[in-house]
């Protein structure tokens, strides 16, 4: 999984239809120093997640469609939880 | 998934068996601010999408799943058209 801070929000109409009351949410990949990592990235949302929020996200097509609640979804990456803290010794 | 604008399509009649009558399009990522980032790759198409248009597309065998059950041998598949995104 990676740390991501949702940035914004994605309409689609013609879309599949395992997508289909989905919520796309575009997700910012950070380090842990909170610095943005790549480029932003697309999500469908398990969790209810919002703007501005920093989530954890899974890059896999199997993990992110069983977040979304569907087999074979052609997805590859969900918003699996929010994150409250972080903290790190090292 | 990732955003991406299409900018161009191919045509290759001799292909895997798999591949017949499915559209390929050359799409290249975007940023949130509608910038290129990255190099043009191609991908399969499941939603109709054409030329100019912004997409978003997934990436590995899950771009395969729209054709079920045939099982083309593809790593990246447009599954939407974007109308339109905003920035919180």
């Amino acid at each position: 999984m990676q740390i991501a801070r949702v940035i914004g929000t994605l309409v689609s109409t013609q879309k599949h239809r395992k997508f289909e009351g989905a919520k796309l949410l575009l997700v910012q990949p950070l380090n842990p120093d909170d610095s943005p990592r790549g480029t932003a990235l697309l999500a469908v949302d398990g969790v209810g997640a919002g703007v501005h929020e920093k989530v954890l996200v899974v890059l896999e097509g199997r993990a992110a469609g069983e977040a979304l609640g569907r087999k074979a979804a052609p997805v590859d990456a969900a918003v699996v939880g929010i994150v409250d803290t972080i903290s790190l010794y090292e | 998934m990732q955003l991406a604008r299409v900018i161009g399509d191919i045509v290759a009649t001799r292909k895997d068996e798999q591949l017949s009558g499915i559209k390929l399009l050359i799409v290249q990522p975007l940023s949130p601010d509608h910038q290129p980032v990255g190099r043009p790759l191609v991908a399969v198409d499941a939603v109709g999408a054409g030329v100019g248009e912004e997409v978003f597309f997934v990436r590995g065998k899950e771009a395969s799943f729209p054709f079920h059950p045939a099982e083309p041998p593809v790593d990246a598949g447009i599954v939407g058209i974007v109308d339109h995104w905003d920035l919180g």
